[in-house]
């Protein structure tokens, strides 16, 4: 565990993810926590704690423990 | 015939929507969309599955369409205009079509939690079209909080069962300014011909398209009967009547002395 740009790296927390709670660890911002799971920016919208973050801005709002997020994309629909 | 739906300046001539759910891949969505040159496909939002990756579905829709996003899974007003904010969000403009069921037998909309959508959403700069049930009060109501258009239900969604709202729908058509979209329950190319003779502004049609055993063909032929049932319309369809009205001259018959 390590200090790195004001964020402990290395710890773990606990942030609920489209409404399942899941352990992450080495993720300090929304941009990483799309990455890591392996989406891509352009197709989706985020909603932090109810509030919606901008795609430029994803790499700015930091992780923290207890976070709700959401991410949303288009699908078929009438 | 220079006919055109306009719709907060974009002028759309093809006045077939096609939604796109129930299809069995976004290739087969695409190629119906293509084979009915579709001007206006809706759309909707869900939580993204990180387990199962699938394609953006933005990619298989034409860019000469517009995509019109619903707020289907939305409750009440305020999970509505959620929907549309974080849809606005993904960038793929501000038409919306406001969805609000609780009903889920019939799927039957909740006329006055869309009519607080409605009010809410036209005031923030979205393009708006209520999905509801038939009612001219709701309607007039509905123009004036600044719907875009007004989209009375056929019949239950997915039902195919046509326009079982016949007689509500054509009251609008006669007493509201903004235009009337049938939307859900058309299951054939010959429904939404008679919705459109009836002078509707357009249809939105989704499962009749999506779930036939060949999508593109299925939209070609809705598009086609859509194009003829606004030209019947727009050509003064004739009153009917109980007795007969000879189609031929009723003198110089041979059997005449």
């Amino acid at each position: 565990m390590f200090w790195h740009k004001g964020f402990l790296f290395g710890e773990t927390m606990i942030i609920t993810v489209n409404g399942k709670c899941e352990k992450v660890e080495n993720v300090l911002n929304l941009a990483q926590l799309i990455s890591s799971k392996g989406l891509c920016v352009n197709d989706l919208v985020v909603e932090h704690n109810k509030k919606i973050v901008p795609k430029h801005k994803l790499q700015e709002v930091p992780l923290c423990e207890n976070d709700t997020i959401e991410i949303v994309s288009f699908v078929g629909g009438g | 015939m220079d006919d055109f739906l306009e719709i907060a300046g974009k002028k759309i001539k093809n006045r077939l929507f096609i939604g796109t759910g129930k299809f069995s891949s976004y290739k087969v969505m695409q190629e119906a969309l293509e084979a009915a040159s579709c001007q206006v496909a809706t759309v909707a939002l869900r939580r993204v599955d990180s387990d199962s990756k699938t394609e953006n579905i933005l990619d298989f829709i034409p860019k000469n369409c517009q995509i019109m996003i619903n707020t289907s899974g939305a409750r009440t007003a305020e999970e509505a205009v959620r929907i549309a904010r974080l849809a606005k969000a993904v960038g793929a403009g501000n038409w919306i079509k406001i969805e609000v069921i609780r009903d889920n037998k019939y799927l039957l909309p909740d006329n006055l939690e869309t009519l607080k959508t409605v009010e809410i959403l036209a005031k923030n700069d979205f393009v708006v079209f209520p999905y509801m049930s038939p009612d001219l009060s709701i309607a007039r109501k509905m123009v004036d909080v600044g719907a875009s258009a007004v989209m009375p239900l056929g019949s239950p969604i997915g039902s195919n069962r046509g326009i079982k709202t016949l007689e509500l729908v054509e009251i609008m058509i006669n007493e509201i300014k903004i235009p009337v979209i049938v939307d859900a329950g058309l299951g054939s190319p010959s429904q939404a011909c008679e919705c459109m003779e009836l002078g509707c502004a357009a249809v939105l049609v989704n499962t009749a398209i999506a779930v036939s055993s060949d999508p593109a063909s299925m939209a070609e032929a809705f598009s086609k009967a859509v194009a003829a049932g606004r030209l019947a319309y727009l050509s003064g369809i004739p009153q009917s009547g109980k007795i007969a009205s000879a189609s031929s001259p009723l003198t110089g018959f041979l059997r005449e002395k």
